[in-house]
């Protein structure tokens, strides 16, 4: 879904988010309250431009807007693949970004990830993973890393990967097992603002992923090797 | 083990040469067989720690946890088990007030025989370790393995309150030969050991401050950093970040569009640039800018 068409369905015309390149930022207003909204666009590949322009914006939003909600709009086709951001310490600038949605959970700010197109590793790691919890439509896409890419990593046959990936909830791409394993909390499906409304109703900020990936099937065993580290 | 190379030890080795000596106490050691419940329909051997070793032990006979990953198994990638080992250990961390939770970390980030369950597990490792960072129990990683800290891992890594690397370790996000494969080898050489050592190795990232501390490649030198790093925590204060954001904007308005590593020490005011990848740890610690330093810049 392009975000236009997402921030018209949550807010109605009259919100305040611009584009600047791959960037999206601004504020809009949500049932009577501001929403600060900070994201990134065209699949944007997250380099550490991009990492630190959201960094900022998280910031701003601690530093003006105490408690403000930050909703994190999520579309990235992964970390950006030059070796100028690998000098620049691209893991750095993403830790950073990391560090800040950190901060603003920790200052009470309600942080909602959305991924509303398509969200690949790194550059989805430190965004909408870092929320209070992450949400996603329908229709968007979620993976590490396409299934020839990674049989060329792995050394395994892409047809052994392929039809693993249509049945096996930790191959396959697709936001519903991203649900079954815990990582997203929900789809947004038809109703949009209720689906925001429900999210920043949801103040338990704890991370219940793995439990949630155990009570729903897709993630059997992180939540038991947890409990069993905490009772050895 | 003076004189060994801390990067050739495996993960047990390195743990066992870090801490004070017979203190460590391993919880879900190999013996429990706690394996990946995914990687046998691949054909793919499963290992009975996934691949990490977690406990408690003594360093300078202060009570610290500790894990260690190991790079021979499946390149130290983060799977299910693996990850959970993680997160086990900082919650319990969080419960049990260490006085720091250390990380030897060898990682290629998340394992992609398990990919969708290995990233939601490097970001439950991620949120834990700054649970744990925010209580003030000191998060300190070491990166001292062949295969260097990447992806995920290499996130999670610079979460800590303190890094300390060798001069052969590496730490980034996506290894040479992913860039390689997406960008051609004009943009980044593989093959090239000095290219790659000097955009991503330990004397980079110190002179460029994004590790805390250099060493030689040796397990005294890196007990020695780890005992140092108990004393070491970095606020994550709104000014702490600010200050964080200004410091990496600055060096990156400093590099502009360029991608070398001898351009970018001579803009921060390195001496004799070239010079630096013939230097053992110790001369290069001396050459790093104050204006790269945390503490010059008000972040410690």
């Amino acid at each position: 879904m392009d975000w236009h068409a997402v921030a018209t369905a949550l807010f109605g015309s009259d919100h305040a988010i611009v584009a600047d390149g791959d960037f999206l930022c601004g504020t809009a207003t949500f049932d009577g309250a501001a929403v600060a909204i900070v994201g990134t666009t065209n699949h944007a590949a997250v380099g550490v431009d991009l990492a630190l322009r959201q960094a900022r914006a998280v910031l701003a939003t601690v530093a003006d807007s105490p408690g403000r909600p930050l909703l994190l709009l999520v579309d990235t086709q992964g970390q950006k693949l030059r070796r100028r951001d690998e000098l620049l310490g691209i893991h750095r600038a993403m830790a950073h970004l990391g560090c800040c949605l950190d901060l603003a959970r920790r200052n009470g700010h309600p942080v909602i990830g959305l991924v509303y197109d398509q969200a690949l590793s790194g550059g989805f790691i430190t965004s909408g993973l870092m929320a209070d919890a992450c949400h996603a439509l329908p229709a968007a896409e979620i993976r590490v890393m396409r299934v020839p890419a990674m049989a060329r990593v792995t050394k395994l046959p892409e047809e052994l990967l392929e039809s693993l990936s249509r049945t096996n909830p930790v191959f396959a791409p697709g936001v519903a097992n991203y649900v079954a394993m815990g990582g997203v909390r929900s789809l947004w499906e038809g109703d949009l603002a209720a689906g925001l409304r429900a999210a920043l109703a949801d103040r338990d900020t704890a991370d219940r992923r793995a439990l949630e990936g155990a009570a729903r099937g897709g993630r059997r065993v992180a939540a038991d090797v947890i409990r069993r580290v905490l009772e050895a | 083990m003076n004189g060994a190379s801390f990067a050739e030890l495996s993960a047990r080795e390195r743990l066992a040469a870090l801490v004070d000596a017979g203190t460590f106490e391993e919880w879900l050691p190999p013996s429990a067989r706690v394996t990946s419940p995914h990687l046998a329909q691949l054909g793919v051997p499963a290992a009975f720690d996934d691949g990490v070793a977690i406990g408690r032990a003594a360093l300078a006979g202060r009570p610290v946890f500790i894990a260690a990953q190991e790079g021979e198994f499946m390149g130290g990638g983060v799977g299910e088990v693996h990850g959970a080992k993680l997160v086990g250990l900082l919650r319990r961390a969080l419960r049990d007030r260490p006085a720091a939770v250390l990380l030897l970390a060898e990682s290629g980030g998340v394992r992609l025989h398990e990919a969708n369950a290995g990233l939601i597990a490097v970001s439950e490792v991620m949120r834990a370790l700054l649970d744990v960072r925010a209580a003030g129990i000191a998060t300190v990683m070491l990166i001292g393995g062949a295969n260097g800290c990447f992806g995920g891992m290499g996130i999670v890594a610079r979460c800590a309150d303190t890094v300390v690397m060798s001069d052969i370790a590496r730490h980034a996000m996506s290894g040479p030969e992913v860039i390689e494969s997406a960008q051609g080898a004009g943009e980044f050489d593989a093959r090239d050991r000095a290219l790659v050592w000097r955009t991503t190795g330990g004397k980079h990232r110190w002179l460029t401050g994004d590790c805390d501390a250099l060493v030689e490649d040796d397990p005294a030198a890196f007990r020695a950093a780890a005992v140092a790093a108990l004393a070491v925590h970095r606020s994550m204060t709104l000014a702490a970040l600010q200050r964080e954001s200004a410091l990496l904007q600055w060096r990156t308005e400093l590099a502009g569009e360029g991608a070398d590593a001898f351009a970018l020490w001579t803009r921060l005011g390195v001496a004799d640039a070239r010079a630096v990848p013939d230097l053992d740890a110790d001369a290069v610690r001396a050459r790093r800018p104050a204006a790269v330093t945390p503490l010059a810049n008000g972040a410690a």
